[in-house]
């Protein structure tokens, strides 16, 4: 298995290389076929790996490749742990990615970075399964900055674009935010437990909930809230969750199959993953598993509103990932991680498809991304259309599609919790429903139904996109529908038995496990809650906004034009941030620079020391005179202060 | 026969007298001066690949020692011997000066022997302050290494290179007055100049405290914390790419190694009462120059406040191990090892910087920020290291960068929560005044009509970034071997620093 894993992972990287270093070399064929063949080789091994562990149920194993370094008993080493998450994680990541190596020979066809391009996306397949197979903190610290520098990359990946390079620079330095955290919270894990082995902080963190880390001379708080909180600032950083989540949307300046793969289906997930894979120390504090749903409820609201006043098609997507990322983020608050990797498990297929068939909207529109200027597309782009549409009808809960299954499960999870907070989720989340349904209706609307906005020479040259565009869409909207399926193993089995922990207290699980009587049953449970009803109102008022009666859309925007522009300014927060931290920081910068280094140290001290000694010698200058009766009366005057002192003896 | 070599020695003298060779050489012809340099780097870098080889790093205890009697009246000798703390140092000492001398390849057609022999001299001078068993030869090299640096600021510096090269000569030569007493008063007092007698001798309280804060205003000048530190973005500024290069490289790291020669083992109870000191200082050193350094418009100076504000950590990991109880010993070897670290690793990252501003100044003659903009699109070659070479100053995993700077926040962690908090700002710092500075340099649009014209480096060029790139990647994938390296020194020095050495 050792082997086997080695080469999941270094087939990617060794692709990137070839790509990058030797792209000129290869050709463009030739760094598509590379790197396609490095990912293909991953996706099939970890599907062999898959079925090893959870078909075979072979013991989850974690090994070490090398060690990193080992200082005193402190020793730090580069391994992978092999277990039901990390192989779903791993299918998920190297399929989806996959897909996108393919699409991207369509999207990126005239694009002179093409080998480059395709250089990067290996390169994050090498970073994300080094992410999520590590078995210690130092690597999963590695994998994570490593798909952080990628995301870097590939968001500046047109660097000609003033809004590009803005963009990138904001997403590393919000994730450094997080990281800052994070790397924290690994010096804490260091701290409590001498390792950073998964095994052996797991294994031990029950019996060190006692203890405490002193904040102040008076103030100690349990190791336990310290440590998750920490790790926590980390996730938010990476799966874009409030206040750190203004980077995702303006990543969109980055092409769309990265959207795709990284800004949806699975690096912006290596927070929820994390989490999850953190559960028997998130378990132990109450506090942290609280700020979590909190955080966590109100993303999925309230980016979810930003979501419905978007026009850039792109961005309305954007938001609702920052939304579903929200709901994942409420399941690991209510101690349902595994409903939580579920949701992420369909959230990755349905989401990277409607990035995807929105790139193929874009590329047939001459990249064209404002929706004001599409609409009509149904009928020349059915292909699209339809697996859009199934993206979309899985994205809001559709019963008998995949998002339905894991969100209506976080639902009711919520609903069974007795963490505080979680009365306050559960509206959310259920407000969240109807906002959902809403923007993601108005997106297929305004795209593809009513009247063409279409300019002349754009409409006479719209057509379906070529057959590497649209398979993938065609897979993946299949596993948009039967991914839903899964969940009495994934989420409701014992699936996670063995790499996920759920204190005996928070019951949300159980009782969804107890409840639970097969598919079927979970699917006709859906009539009777609010839920259905609720994404259905959303579906038909954006029905009578944007199709029925387009000017009722624009009346009320016109009379609540006030909180329009509160929404469609994302609440101000991009401006205060700028204000606060870009400006800020480099005010008190100059402030430093001319005030403490310019003026105190070097003005006031050096220079001033300098300018004192010249003083000091111009006026001692002065006894030096060459007059020879100067000399022979100072002599005197040194003679006669001697001999008093002789003398007064 | 290798073993009956004074291998110490050679290190020293080979470049030393290469230089002066160099000299003479000129009058034969340019290209002999160019490539007897390179010659003589070379063969000092072979005999330092020996050296690591034949290193014994199961041993604390100084190896290839070498005493020769000097000045006998006054106990002073000529006394070499390496240990872990200093083998490394020296490699990355033999190997900037490598590339230094391929940068510098085509710097001046006139005086070009003289600038390599000042390189080969200073190399020379260098390796004897990493080798120096006794504090006068120790003092000797420390103030001599001055000199040629002196010279190639002063002579191939910029325009406002006398204001430079002044105030770097008084500043480090102000520090230097304070060792040179603290050394004769320690002989007064113990009669000898050996450090590692010196490291034996018990001094009472006032005495400790008053020497080590001696020795803390030489080092700190060197390395340079706050606040002596003005006078480095100036050399920097002034100073010739290869200048700026061993300067950043490796001048700054004797500051650090005379902490660790002198300060902590000679006056280790002065060193745990003032280590609070050394620890607040490093910490502005981290966040306000980190400042600083975002406000900064001239791409050098930038770099010379992250290098002040890397250097921070050095000084946090070997002070903060008196944060930390005798229990955590494992957390003070990792700060110790990881302010070690960090010092090779900003050698590596550092030159390769200044060797990137270095390129685009070739070329375009100007180090301001504004005065650049999309370079990549002309430089794409070059670009992918400049961005390497940043990801690697900003403490991205995987790089050399990331290493030193994990091993003092985790084990500041642990001493207290607050000074891990406050480094591990370091991390959004870091990446703000380094990326942002990319952003401005390299990506976007092509600025102006200079940039329009620029031409991608040469494989001259290409080679020196190739190889740093290369070490910087090794170190961050693979510490062990460096760790390995220093492990028994650094354990004996974590000894000596729970000493008290009082009466």
């Amino acid at each position: 298995m050792k082997t086997l894993c080695l080469i999941i992972v270094l087939a990617p990287l060794l692709a990137a290389i070839i790509a990058g270093l030797f792209g000129r070399a290869i050709g463009r064929s030739g760094a598509h076929w590379v790197t396609i063949i490095g990912v293909a080789i991953s996706f099939f091994l970890s599907l062999i790996v898959f079925k090893q562990i959870i078909f075979d149920h072979v013991e989850p194993t974690s090994f070490d490749v090398y060690e990193w370094l080992s200082i005193g008993g402190l020793v730090f080493k580069v391994g992978f742990l092999i277990d039901a998450l990390t192989v779903t994680m791993m299918v998920v990541v190297t399929f989806v990615s996959l897909m996108v190596h393919i699409y991207t020979i369509g999207y990126m066809h005239d694009d002179p970075g093409y080998q480059r391009f395709f250089s990067y996306i290996s390169l994050f397949t090498f970073s994300m399964l080094m992410l999520v197979m590590a078995n210690n903190f130092m690597q999963l610290f590695f994998g994570w900055e490593a798909v952080g520098l990628v995301s870097y990359l590939l968001i500046g990946f047109w660097y000609t674009r003033d809004s590009a390079i803005f963009a990138n620079l904001k997403a590393f330095l919000v994730n450094r935010v997080g990281d800052f955290g994070f790397i924290l919270g690994i010096a804490a894990v260091l701290a409590v437990f001498n390792s950073l082995d998964y095994e052996a902080v797991f294994s031990q963190a029950p019996l060190v909930n006692t203890q405490t880390f002193s904040i102040t001379e008076n103030i100690h708080w349990p190791v336990m809230t310290v440590i998750c909180l920490l790790l926590f600032v980390g996730a938010m950083g990476k799966s874009a969750q409030v206040p750190l989540h203004v980077w995702l949307p303006d990543s969109m300046e980055g092409p769309t199959p990265i959207s795709a793969l990284i800004h949806a289906a699975t690096m912006v997930t290596a927070g929820i993953f994390m989490v999850a894979r953190m559960s028997p120390l998130f378990e132990l504090s109450e506090t942290a598993l609280s700020v979590v749903l909190i955080i966590g409820a109100v993303t999925a609201f309230f980016m979810g509103l930003i979501g419905i006043v978007q026009n850039d098609i792109k961005r309305v997507i954007a938001y609702s990932t920052l939304s579903q990322l929200g709901y994942m983020t409420v399941a690991l608050g209510v101690s349902a991680y595994s409903i939580a990797i579920f949701h992420l498990f369909t959230h990755a297929f349905f989401k990277a498809l409607l990035f995807l068939g929105a790139g193929s909207v874009i590329v047939a529109l001459h990249h064209e991304q404002d929706m004001q200027k599409m609409g009509g597309l149904r009928k020349y782009m059915p292909v699209t259309y339809w697996t859009m549409v199934i993206g979309t009808l899985a994205l809001i809960g559709t019963p008998f599609f995949a998002g339905f299954y894991s969100k209506d499960a976080i639902i009711e999870a919520v609903k069974y919790s007795n963490i505080y907070g979680h009365q306050f989720a559960y509206w959310m989340v259920l407000a969240g429903v109807f906002v959902t349904a809403f923007y993601s209706f108005r997106l297929l609307f305004l795209t593809f139904h009513g009247e063409s906005r279409m300019d002349k020479h754009t409409e006479e040259h719209v057509k379906e996109s070529p057959k590497v565009i649209t398979v993938p869409l065609i897979l993946l909207a299949i596993l948009s529908v039967v991914a839903g399926y899964f969940i009495g193993s994934i989420a409701l089995g014992d699936y996670f038995a063995e790499s996920i922990f759920v204190a005996e207290s928070h019951r949300a699980i159980a009782e969804l496990q107890s409840n639970y009587h097969g598919v079927i049953k979970f699917t006709m449970h859906a009539f009777a809650v609010p839920t259905l009803y609720l994404a259905a109102a959303g579906v038909v008022l954006a029905w009578i906004f944007y199709i029925y009666k387009p000017q009722l859309a624009e009346a009320l925007k016109q009379k609540f034009s006030a909180i329009h522009r509160f929404l469609y300014n994302k609440y101000g927060i991009d401006e205060l941030y700028q204000a606060l931290f870009a400006t800020g920081f480099k005010k008190i910068g100059t402030f430093c620079d001319s005030f403490g280094d310019r003026l105190l140290i070097d003005g006031l001290v050096v220079n001033g020391s300098a300018k004192i000694v010249n003083w000091f010698s111009s006026k001692v200058r002065g006894i030096q005179t060459g007059y020879l009766y100067h000399y022979a009366f100072a002599m005197i005057i040194g003679l006669l202060i001697l001999m008093s002192k002789v003398f007064l003896q | 026969m290798l073993s009956s070599l004074p291998i110490l020695s050679t290190l020293i003298w080979l470049p030393i007298i290469g230089g002066l060779l160099v000299l003479v050489a000129k009058k034969i012809s340019v290209s002999s001066v160019r490539w007897l340099s390179l010659l003589i780097a070379i063969a000092t870098f072979l005999v330092s690949i020996v050296l690591t080889k034949g290193f014994d790093s199961s041993q604390h205890t100084m190896q290839f020692y070498e005493q020769i009697a000097w000045i006998e009246v006054f106990n002073i000798y000529y006394a070499l011997g390496v240990d872990g703390i200093a083998v490394p140092l020296i490699l990355l000492t033999t190997v900037m000066t490598i590339l230094v001398i391929i940068a510098g390849w085509e710097i001046s057609k006139e005086r070009i022997a003289e600038y390599f022999a000042a390189f080969l001299i200073l190399e020379g001078l260098m390796i004897g302050v990493f080798c120096a068993l006794d504090a006068i030869l120790f003092y000797i090299f420390f103030e001599g290494m001055l000199i040629p640096m002196f010279l190639i600021i002063g002579i191939w510096g910029g325009p406002r290179r006398v204001y430079a090269t002044i105030k770097f000569f008084l500043y480090t030569f102000f520090g230097s007055v304070f060792l040179l007493i603290a050394l004769i008063y320690l002989y007064l007092h113990a009669g000898t100049f050996e450090i590692a007698a010196l490291q034996l001798t018990t001094l009472d309280q006032t005495q400790q405290l008053l020497l080590f804060l001696a020795f803390f205003i030489a080092f700190a000048v060197k390395i340079p914390m706050w606040p002596v530190h003005t006078w480095l973005p100036d050399a920097h500024v002034e100073a010739p790419t290869g200048g700026s290069v061993i300067l950043a490289a490796i001048m700054l790291k004797v500051g650090g190694y005379g902490f660790l020669r002198f300060s902590i083992p000679i006056t280790p109870y002065a060193s745990s009462q003032l280590a609070y000191l050394i620890i607040a200082i490093s910490l502005i050193a981290i966040v306000y120059i980190g400042y600083v350094a975002l406000a900064q418009r001239d791409m050098k100076k930038l770099i010379a406040y992250s290098s002040i504000a890397h250097m921070g950590f050095v000084t946090l990991g070997f002070f903060v191990i008196y944060k930390l109880t005798l229990a955590n010993s494992s957390y003070s070897e990792l700060a110790l090892q990881g302010g070690m670290v960090q010092m090779i690793s900003h050698g590596f990252i550092s030159g390769a910087m200044f060797l990137c501003v270095g390129v685009l100044y070739d070329r375009m003659h100007s180090r301001q920020i504004a005065d650049y903009g999309g370079v990549v699109n002309t430089m794409p070659k070059f670009a992918t290291f400049f961005v390497i070479f940043a990801m690697a100053n900003a403490g991205l995993p995987g790089t050399s960068g990331f290493v030193g700077e994990f091993m003092v926040i985790l084990a500041s962690f642990k001493a207290n929560v607050w000074i891990a908090f406050l480094a591990a700002t370091t991390l959004i710092l870091g990446a703000a005044y380094t990326l942002w500075m990319i952003k401005r340099v390299v990506f976007g649009s092509v600025a102006n009509d200079e940039v329009a014209k620029l031409k991608d480096i040469n494989s001259r060029e290409f080679f020196c970034l190739f190889v740093l790139t290369i070490l910087v990647l090794w170190i961050g994938l693979w510490p062990a071997p460096l760790i390995e390296m220093m492990d028994a020194s650094v354990t004996n020095l974590l000894n000596q620093a729970h000493q008290t050495n009082l009466p």
